[in-house]
């Protein structure tokens, strides 16, 4: 955590009991069913699917087309989707290439394809990233330890409430004849927020 | 006119912090503030749009100071009260300090 709290975190949990509670008092939420509805989108939301995504890409030219030409119907053929249980937004598949790599961020929120890579981490929705990387990519991605070549072109989408991206990393070198379930453990969350090759 | 949350391309701020296998949430506060959002989104008491607004409303100073999911609390308590759901009064029952 960053260290920048305004409250202490004993008083923010005590007054989110208090909401909760006013909110049970009015029949709007149920304890236990806050706690279903949590779980089961923490197993559905998780960043195995974008792995999935990505080697599905890789092994298939025809769902690699589709996936850049219309993310969300793509999704279908795999069994996922965009809503996450809520408003289902457009997913924008942006594709690195020997010489262009993509960057995602939100810089107004926290805006992200939560279906495909499941709750963002902290640094993603942080000011210093949001901020930085639409102005100094190349510094954000050494950051992470990712040094890319300087003569490979970095675009950085913004996303919005109703556009969200992802990238689809390029296949490393000497994967030839691995399954896609093999392909997919390569592929990390970073490489499909673009903070990593893979 | 553009608001705090409006950072992109700012200058100033740290460098920035990866924690090594982070969890979806810190505290159990935290995933609560997730679920009962989605669950009031759910039901139609506000939509997404409303929900970042009132994120994006906050004054600066309060904006900077608070964590992700401190941000979420204020705006579902402040669309609570704006909805009519609860009043200012209860919301503001259950807050040890503020400061």
């Amino acid at each position: 955590m960053s260290g920048e709290h305004h409250g202490t975190d004993a008083t923010l949990a005590a007054q989110v009991r208090h909401v909760e509670a006013l909110l049970e008092e009015r029949g709007l939420v149920d304890p236990a069913e806050l706690d279903r509805a949590l779980e089961a989108f923490l197993a559905r939301a998780s960043p195995a699917n974008g792995s999935r995504v990505v080697a599905r890409a890789w092994l298939d030219a025809g769902f690699r087309a589709r996936l850049l030409a219309d993310g969300n119907t793509a999704l279908v053929e795999l069994g996922l989707s965009m809503g996450g249980g809520l408003q289902e937004q457009r997913l924008k598949v942006v594709e690195n290439t020997a010489d262009a790599h993509n960057v995602i961020v939100c810089t107004l929120c926290s805006c992200y394809p939560i279906a495909l890579l499941g709750p963002s981490p902290t640094w993603y929705k942080s000011e210093a990233y949001r901020s930085r990387v639409v102005r100094e990519p190349r510094a954000v991605l050494a950051e992470f330890g990712f040094d890319l070549d300087p003569a490979v072109a970095i675009t950085v989408w913004d996303a919005s409430a109703e556009t969200r991206y992802l990238v689809l990393p390029r296949r490393p070198a000497g994967t030839h004849g691995l399954d896609e379930r093999s392909l997919a453990a390569l592929v990390t969350r970073n490489g499909l927020i673009g903070v990593a090759a893979v | 006119m553009s608001r705090i949350n409006d950072v992109g391309g700012m200058q100033g701020f740290a460098a920035i912090e990866e924690e090594a296998d982070e969890p979806p949430f810190h505290s159990d506060w935290e995933a609560h503030v997730f679920a009962i959002n989605r669950a009031l989104m759910g039901r139609g008491v506000y939509n997404l749009d409303e929900f970042r607004d009132a994120v994006e409303q906050m004054a600066p100073q309060h904006y900077l100071d608070s964590s992700y999911y401190e941000k979420w609390l204020h705006a579902i308590s402040t669309l609570l009260v704006r909805k009519g759901v609860v009043s200012a009064e209860e919301i503001s029952a259950g807050q040890v300090s503020h400061d």
